[in-house]
């Protein structure tokens, strides 16, 4: 028998995630979690609504940089101006996700646990160097957001803990970042391949530092240090974007499925790079 | 099993219910409220059919339990109308023939409402994109669109 519960504070929620018995489901947007109790796939005895929780639902600007409520919906996360001119390219993944009416609920939190190899915004907040607190019965600690998925479906929280709020640092100038998925079609699909690029440049246009993630291409997302080892050191130039390329190419570990054959997801993710490089950078240019 | 009492304002009413947990919104409206305009279509959030609104975000009332509807105002397909008098956007889809079944219907007016509450002048692009999620099998979308940006122009002249 399932049973309901919203507190309105971190510590009891923590208090109740980790007393209670059976299995507990953690309820943020719900977009993922209603699809699997209505099909069977999550059988929880209790679900313990974090949305009560006072600051989890929101967005404000910290030391410069941005704290986002794990809970806060994609299309609250889409109409932060002051977000969307530090960070297009979280912003542009996170509204990647499903139609306006999934938008409505969909939050980062349920995005990050629900651990598909195929998350949109997972990559972005990634490149992003973005971190999580996550709070649970020993307190709370802060994390990369790429050491809490650990495979498809699965997270490296432990029983009691959820996440709390995400954290992106404070951007330095000539800076920017960028997110592209791959579908067959316009909207409303799941990643083929996706690809985030964060980078900064320096005053004479040369790519000083980048982080460079792929999605849907391994069993979790992939930060791919030697796809940004090819861009740092020089401007975006044809050398640097085949070299890119390549290294992408050879992060690659993906599955043969309906979306995509292995050889064409490889291909594409090569493909998706330098385009979402190529943004990343001329958006890093127009910020002085 | 224990139900919850839960306290909302539908479409304006203060609204109160008792549901079991696992009970989505849609259920609740449709069965114990009878509000049958939303509609059932895939109950996975793909089709739109079930669109409502909670605080003047554009929903699926499938995705969503009826317990978290507490303290939040839901406004529903049956509240669009004034009495007999129908809102430009339900006009402007009879008058362009954008429904044959009729089923997705009150999602479609629901999404487009929500659309132009926020967008007064949204170009057919946006039109297009933000009623993605609201499918229909009848009509290819191309009068839906017409209707949409028809009742905009309208409204904007009021």
């Amino acid at each position: 028998m399932l049973d309901y519960t919203a507190p309105s504070t971190v510590e009891e929620a923590v208090r109740i995630l980790a007393g209670a018995p059976g299995t507990v489901k953690v309820l943020s947007g719900g977009t993922d979690l209603l699809v699997q109790l209505r099909s069977g796939r999550a059988k929880p005895s209790l679900i313990v609504d974090i949305k009560n929780i006072p600051g989890i639902c929101g967005i404000r600007e910290r030391d410069g940089g941005f704290v986002i409520g794990a809970s806060t919906p994609a299309a609250v996360i889409g109409e932060c101006d002051a977000l969307q001119r530090a960070w297009p390219g979280v912003v542009e993944a996170a509204n990647l996700i499903g139609s306006t009416q999934v938008q409505g609920r969909a939050s980062l939190a349920g995005n990050l646990c629900n651990a598909s190899p195929a998350a949109d915004s997972v990559p972005a907040l990634i490149a992003a160097h973005a971190t999580c607190v996550v709070a649970g019965p020993k307190g709370r600690r802060e994390v990369p957001v790429e050491s809490v998925i650990t495979g498809p479906g699965r997270t490296s929280l432990s029983p009691g803990e959820f996440i709390l709020e995400f954290h992106l640092p404070k951007r330095p100038p000539r800076s920017s970042d960028a997110y592209l998925r791959f579908i067959p079609r316009t909207e409303m699909d799941i990643a083929v391949v996706g690809a985030a690029v964060s980078l900064t440049l320096d005053a004479g246009g040369v790519c000083a530092d980048a982080r460079v993630v792929l999605g849907a291409v391994a069993p979790t997302a992939i930060l791919v240090p030697e796809a940004a080892a090819a861009l740092v050191g020089r401007k975006l130039d044809e050398t640097s974007l085949a070299r890119l390329d390549q290294a992408a190419r050879r992060a690659c570990k993906p599955i043969d499925d309906k979306r995509g054959t292995i050889e064409y997801r490889i291909k594409v993710a090569g493909v998706l790079a330098r385009r979402t490089a190529t943004i990343a950078y001329e958006r890093a240019g127009e910020r002085q | 099993m224990s139900k919850h009492h839960v306290s909302t304002i539908i479409s304006g009413e203060p609204t109160e219910f008792l549901c079991e947990p696992q009970l989505t919104l849609l259920d609740v409206l449709r069965d114990e409220l009878n509000l049958t305009g939303s509609k059932e279509g895939c109950s996975s959030g793909d089709c739109g059919a079930c669109s409502v609104t909670v605080d003047g975000r554009l929903v699926c009332s499938c995705l969503m339990l009826a317990v978290e509807a507490e303290g939040h105002k839901i406004e529903t397909i049956e509240g669009m109308a004034r009495g007999n008098d129908l809102h430009p956007l339900q006009r402007k889809f009879l008058e362009h023939a954008a429904l044959q079944c009729g089923f997705c219907t009150p999602g479609l007016l629901v999404a487009a409402k929500a659309l132009l509450d926020r967008n007064p002048s949204p170009t057919e692009t946006e039109a297009r994109y933000w009623l993605a999620g609201n499918l229909c099998r009848c009509t290819g979308y191309d009068k839906v669109i017409r209707a949409v940006l028809d009742a905009a122009a309208e409204l904007r002249a009021e």
